[in-house]
């Protein structure tokens, strides 16, 4: 079997609140292959956030190891995370995905442009994502003119202009309507069968029913998990 | 190696021109906002703008005035050497007529004209009409001194001096005055303090020199003023041309050595007159402004500060509202330095955007103020180069902590921002 995308070694994270440490994950034991859709659910202060941003290079965990494609993440730099965060990972969040006073084909330029690729490249890139959501007309458009399901597909388009191997979303349909949600769903279907990597917060079941592989969290623990990969590893 | 580093250089190059075009979009979301934050280095910047044109064209002006009476020009003035040009020189008594004529007869060389001076205000009468005119009591000389042509009759001679002859030069704003536009008044009489003189010339009009009008001067014999209408012996200062600029100095120091004698001062810091340069005259009129440009320069700085310390203020609370953006930029790769870009070309837009308004507003203000006071007006490169250079050092000096602020926040705690 190739080595995991993903791996999650007895990742803690405690937060210190006050006078208390919280501890909001408490082991964390997980392994993802290239290529899965793996949605992560759980109740409200579960973790689920707290668990991506740690594998989205955004934070660090208190304990544990974390290896990204088999490189160990925890002792890099912070240029480096950011370098990590530009090539390898796309992101999709819940709210505040596009850049106020800016334009459609800008938001989704932006990554490319931290990445140092030439202008005329950006654009083509840029089109291409957004042909691939549909919104290759709203490319003028600045991001207070679109719906809710519009911004998520921009953020979608963004996510994947560099090509990463992995995507991270969290709740990316929490704010729409389930029609909507049901269409941004088809998009994030498409990613994984383009051969992106997935990884879906959501706590709604027929949003979950997208992945392949359920991963359940509560009180900072793993409860339950899908995954043949899950029970391989033990 | 060398192509990566080129190519490193082309995306710095691409993403400062991107970030300005970000920068204005976000300055322009807020425009009141923006233009109060400016207003600071706006009215500094103008103020500085105004400063430096107003300067430049009062000096030019000025050293005009005194450059039109002659670069070659010395005067010598009663009274002992004081700072600037406030004098006692009515009260002072110390130069005699003796003097001017000592000068002339010492044949100093390098002298082309000497003529004293002695003059008042007097109400002249001729034709029924009186005008309160300047009387000049001056030498044959002191035509070609102050460049006076006749237009009709002639200037008195050396004779009509030595023998008191009352007799006039007019200007031609005085014939107007007196006897109309048009009219032939050589051969008239004219009244002045009660005293018959008959009118030998008219000038040609020439309008202002130096502080002096001669269109509305009446011109008389030195000696005939002396006696006649002030019964006086001392005169109001000597004037002396050189051949040629470069002879001032050398004829300065030997009329200094010959009044000295004459007055029996063996110090010379104790000399009882002064004698001036029209070159002098320049360089001090520079050392004044220069030390009110100084002065003035120093409040500019002082509203660039605070326009400044505004401009970190607002950028200060814009790293705030825009926490979740900054944390947005990093998650999708943005590094510490990008951020720290974006917020410091953010400040120097800023910054830059007004000083170039102020630039504007300093070269209207100057424009519209060098005309109403009827100096040249002048606007000059350095003025503009001052402006954007300080006014991007201002937007550096005091965007960078605010840029460092945002540049240093964790992604995670800007993602999670409220
Ligand atoms: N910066 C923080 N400081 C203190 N507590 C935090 C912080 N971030 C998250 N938490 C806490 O950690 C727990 C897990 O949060 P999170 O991962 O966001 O949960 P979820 O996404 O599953 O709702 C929650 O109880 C939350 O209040
Ligand atoms: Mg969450």
């Amino acid at each position: 079997m190739a080595p995991a995308l993903i791996s999650l070694t007895g990742i803690t994270k405690t937060y210190a609140t006050g006078d208390v440490d919280f501890p909001a994950l408490r082991g964390i034991d997980l392994e993802i292959a290239d290529g899965e859709f793996v949605a992560i659910m759980g109740p409200s202060g579960s973790g689920k956030s707290t668990t991506m941003h740690i594998i989205g290079a955004l934070d660090t965990p208190t304990s544990g190891t974390y290896r990204l494609g088999g490189k160990d993440i925890s002792k890099l730099d912070e240029d480096q995370l950011a370098e990590i965060r530009n090539h390898d990972i796309g992101f999709v969040f819940q709210s505040f995905n596009l850049l106020p006073r800016t334009t459609v084909q800008k938001n989704v330029e932006r990554p490319m442009m931290y990445a140092g690729v030439t202008a005329a490249e950006r654009r083509s890139k840029a089109n291409q994502a957004l042909k691939l959501v549909g919104l290759e007309d709203k490319a003028g458009n600045l991001s207070n003119q679109l719906s809710g399901g519009q911004i998520q597909r921009v953020a979608i388009a963004r996510s994947l202009v560099m090509t990463p191997k992995l995507i991270l979303a969290d709740e990316p349909t929490g704010n729409l309507d389930t029609q909507t949600a049901l269409h941004i769903m088809e998009f994030f279907r498409a990613l994984n069968e383009r051969g992106h990597t997935i990884v879906l917060i959501t706590h709604e079941e027929d949003i979950a029913a997208f992945a392949q592989r359920r991963v359940k969290l509560k009180d900072g623990l793993i409860v339950s998990d899908s995954g043949e990969f899950y029970d391989h590893a033990h | 190696m060398a192509s990566s580093s080129r190519i490193a250089a082309n995306s710095t190059i691409m993403r400062t021109s991107e970030l300005i075009i970000t920068a204005f979009n976000a300055l322009k979301g807020n425009i009141l906002r923006t233009l109060l934050t400016m207003l600071g280095i706006i009215i500094g910047i103008s103020s500085v703008i105004l400063i430096i044109s107003l300067g430049q064209g009062a000096t030019a002006s000025i050293t005009n005035e005194i450059s039109s009476f002659g670069a070659n020009l010395i005067s010598i003035m009663p009274g002992a050497e004081q700072f600037g040009p406030a004098r006692g020189a009515a009260s002072m008594l110390t130069l005699k007529h003796s003097d001017a004529l000592a000068i002339s007869d010492a044949k100093i060389p390098g002298i082309a004209n000497v003529s004293a001076q002695a003059g008042t205000r007097a109400v002249a009468i001729a034709n029924g009409e009186n005008v309160n005119a300047q009387i000049s009591g001056v030498e044959p000389a002191y035509a070609a001194i102050q460049s006076l042509d006749v237009q009709t009759g002639a200037f008195f001679d050396q004779g009509q001096v030595d023998g008191l002859a009352p007799v006039a030069v007019v200007g031609p704003t005085i014939v107007k005055d007196l006897f109309g536009v048009g009219s032939a008044p050589v051969g008239k009489l004219i009244k002045i303090d009660g005293k018959p003189f008959r009118i030998i010339g008219v000038l040609k009009a020439k309008g202002l020199s130096g502080f002096v009008n001669p269109d509305e001067s009446i011109y008389l014999p030195i000696t005939t003023v002396m006696k006649t209408l002030l019964g006086q012996d001392h005169v109001d200062d000597i004037m002396v041309t050189a051949d040629s600029a470069e002879a001032v100095p050398q004829v300065m120091e030997s009329i200094k050595g010959l009044l000295l004698n004459r007055h029996r001062i063996t110090d010379p810091k104790q000399a009882d007159f002064t004698i001036r340069s029209a070159q002098d005259a320049i360089s001090t009129l520079g050392t004044v402004t220069g030390v009110l440009t100084a002065l003035l320069s120093a409040i500019a700085a002082i509203s660039l500060v605070v326009g400044g310390i505004g401009i970190m203020n607002i950028m200060l609370v814009t790293v705030t509202e825009r926490t979740r953006e900054i944390g947005l930029l990093k998650a999708i790769g943005a590094k510490r330095r990008d951020i720290l870009a974006q917020f410091l070309i953010e400040a120097v837009v800023l910054t830059v955007s007004g000083g170039l308004l102020g630039m504007a507003l300093g070269t209207l203000l100057s424009y519209l103020i060098s005309s109403a006071i009827n100096i040249p007006f002048s606007i000059s490169v350095t003025a503009i180069v001052l402006a954007v250079g300080v006014s991007s050092i201002v937007g550096i000096i005091f965007g960078l902590y605010p840029a460092r602020k945002a540049a240093g926040l964790a992604p995670i705690d800007a993602l999670r921002f409220e």
